[in-house]
């Protein structure tokens, strides 16, 4: 634990944590840091204004009624700024939730959900383990939506990866490319993508990757993927002309 | 009586005023992106006409574009469940309304940013943008299919109209792509274009669904994640729910199956329904489609959203096998209209991507289904054969 004070400008009760220091070889002065990210983010004055801690958020919340997991206490412990307690649930807590909306409810007009979606940015960006260890399995995901441009493409339709769907999974992936040929619109004659997406929409894609520091944030949550991500998108922008 | 929900005491609705629109308690956003066109920062796309109007949750009025639209598919619609754009385009052409179904788009790319974190809002704003300039390009105006794109693209936009950093940071990357920065005036969901096309649907419906009961699910990203403009109607619900779909139901002669669990989610969870799917599949089967069957025996689901229709149809499989009481058939409002109005069930509707059994409710529908897909396969057959190299619009409606 850290020996310097906690800022806590929502409670009289400064120091105060609820949390049961699970993560206590961290320092406080990095978890302050993290905490400081989250609240420098433009979105963040939009999300907290306070909380009544009615629960009213949690009566809606569906990832409270499967999990040891709460909206209130996102939003009380962002509201106390209790450092130690949002440290352990970047590190936790942030990966249950279905990100549905349904706490943008409150009567405080919080929305704990946007808080999450801050919160797992932070995590997700300053590489924690707990983020890397949430994303694992799904560099497949990010990898076709930033390079393809479309996500839950035919191909991935794939019994191993679906067996509680039921044997229809199989059938579609044995029939994929019949089926989609059996499709009248000519931009879902696809398997590898949703629908045709064109080179030049693809170039501007890459683009945007590039000027909004999405890079960075794969690179720190997965050095193999951002390598094999760029490599797709520097060939491609380089075969058009631009230097990259 | 379809139009009186039976767990919001009637009283309670009958008092329930229309809502003020000078008494809202969110400020119109339109209103401040005419401001901000006004002071050159950004262009604002009209809704084109002919439009109709109606009357969003606090009472203000949201203009639907009827023809002339530019369509913004779902990665999960056109990958997974294809029959669901597919009915939205037939009935485009059913009324002889023109689209674009363009290649020039990209995924509102929001996977990577309720699942995994792995984007940052001036990217999304941007590709926002970037797909808002294509439509503006062609001159047809943005018509949103997936529940998420459409509560998200309404989210950047109250962002890129809060943020003068955010608008100049988008407005700099568009600048590399050679485009303007475009907001529509209105982020209209397929959904909302179905609704104010009830009427119409139900005038050319031809086969009877006067047997038929249909629970709702509406979908959290369409009403949850930004409020205001989503529509509610005096008559539907006593306008203390969304209108959306449920006003299809009752236009086209159906019985509302209403129960209890209206408003939770459908368990989808982003990243859940990919690597944590125990959750999707318990919450899909325990929290909804058990309750559904006790309280209002349905013989289908209807919903909006690309993930609602997948999490609530697939997940029924595991639990049957657990001897659940689930198996009730899941469509998007898109196809219950269409096969309202004829559709054929696999050539339009593509029903052979959904995994509950459906026949029963094809039974109830008057739809011949084993002829239909015997239809089906001859079509394939001819596919496989060379004879033809993929099926086409004439073929669907042969
Ligand atoms: S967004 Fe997250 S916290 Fe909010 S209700 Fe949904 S699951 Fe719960
Ligand atoms: S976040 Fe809102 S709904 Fe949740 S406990 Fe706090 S005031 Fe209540």
């Amino acid at each position: 634990m850290s020996t310097m004070a906690p800022p806590m400008p929502f409670t009289a009760d400064r120091g105060a944590t609820l949390a049961p220091n699970s993560y206590v070889d961290v320092p406080y002065e990095e978890k302050l840091r993290l905490w400081e990210e989250v609240k420098s983010d433009d979105r963040f004055p939009d999300y907290l204004y306070g909380c009544y801690d009615c629960g009213i958020c949690v009566a809606a919340c569906p990832s409270a009624k499967y999990y040891d997991f709460s909206p209130r206490k996102i939003a009380q412990a962002a509201a106390r700024e209790d450092v130690e307690l949002i440290y352990e649930q970047m590190n936790d807590d942030v990966w249950n939730c279905s990100q549905c909306f349904s706490c943008n409810r409150c009567p405080r007009q919080n929305s704990p959900g946007g808080l999450i979606t801050l919160l797992r940015e932070v995590s997700v960006k300053n590489g924690l383990a707990s983020a890397k260890d949430a994303l694992e399995g799904y560099g497949r995901v990010v990898y076709k939506i930033m390079t393809t441009g479309t996500q839950i493409s035919p191909d991935m339709l794939q019994p191993d990866a679906f067996p509680d769907w039921g044997p229809d999974v199989e059938k579609t992936s044995d029939n994929l490319d019949l089926w989609r040929r059996a499709l009248p619109p000519e931009t879902l004659h696809t398997t590898e993508t949703s629908w045709v997406v064109s080179d030049e929409t693809l170039i501007e894609l890459y683009l945007i990757w590039l000027h909004s520091d999405v890079m960075d944030i794969i690179k720190e949550a997965d050095e193999g993927l951002h390598m094999i991500i760029l490599d797709v998108m520097e060939e491609t922008l380089e075969d058009a002309g631009y230097e990259v | 009586m379809s139009t009186e929900p039976t767990f919001i005491p009637l009283d309670a609705i009958r008092r329930a005023p229309v809502p003020d629109p000078a008494n809202a308690p969110t400020e119109d956003i339109r209103e401040l992106l005419f401001d901000l066109e006004d002071a050159g920062e950004l262009i604002v796309q009209r809704v084109p006409e002919p439009y109709v109007e109606v009357m969003t949750k606090y009472g203000r009025m949201k203009k639907i574009p009827l023809d002339k639209t530019w369509h913004h598919k779902s990665c999960g619609q056109c990958g997974h469940i294809p029959g669901y754009s597919t009915s939205i385009f037939w009935l485009n052409r059913q009324f002889g309304m023109s689209y674009d179904d363009p290649t020039d788009q990209t995924s509102c790319t929001a996977w990577n940013y309720y699942a995994s974190a792995t984007s940052n809002a001036v990217a999304q704003a941007a590709v926002a943008s970037r797909n808002f300039a294509a439509a503006y390009a062609t001159g047809f105006y943005p018509m949103i299919h997936c529940g998420t794109s459409y509560g998200h693209y309404k989210e950047t936009r109250a962002e890129l109209v809060h943020h003068p950093e955010l608008r100049r940071k988008v407005r700099d990357i568009m600048a590399k792509l050679n485009k303007p920065l475009i907001v529509p005036e209105e982020i209209v969901h397929y959904s909302e274009w179905i609704h104010v096309m009830r009427d119409k649907i139900a005038e050319r419906q031809v086969r009877d669904f006067s047997s038929i009961t249909a629970s709702i699910h509406p979908a959290c990203h369409y009403y949850k994640l930004v409020t205001e403009d989503a529509i509610y109607d005096p008559d539907i619900y006593g306008g203390q729910r969304t209108a959306t779909v449920t006003g299809l139901v009752e236009a086209v002669g159906s019985t509302v199956g209403d129960y209890s669990t209206f408003f939770d989610c459908c368990g989808f969870g982003f990243r859940h329904i990919l690597v944590q799917r125990d959750f999707s599949r318990s919450f899909a089967t325990q929290r909804k489609i058990e309750i559904m069957k006790e309280e209002a025996n349905p013989d289908v689901v209807i919903t909006h959203d690309t993930g609602c229709v997948t999490t609530l149809d697939k997940s029924q499989f595991a639990a049957k096998a657990h001897q659940r009481n689930v198996g009730v058939p899941v469509l998007s409002d898109a196809q219950f209209a269409a096969l309202a109005m004829g559709a054929h069930p696999y050539r339009v509707v593509q029903l052979h991507w959904h995994a509950t059994d459906y026949t029963a409710l094809l039974e109830k529908m008057g739809i011949d289904w084993e002829q239909s897909w015997a239809e089906f396969e001859s079509d394939l057959k001819r596919i496989e054969s060379g004879e033809i190299e993929y099926l086409s619009w004439e073929d669907a409606d042969a």
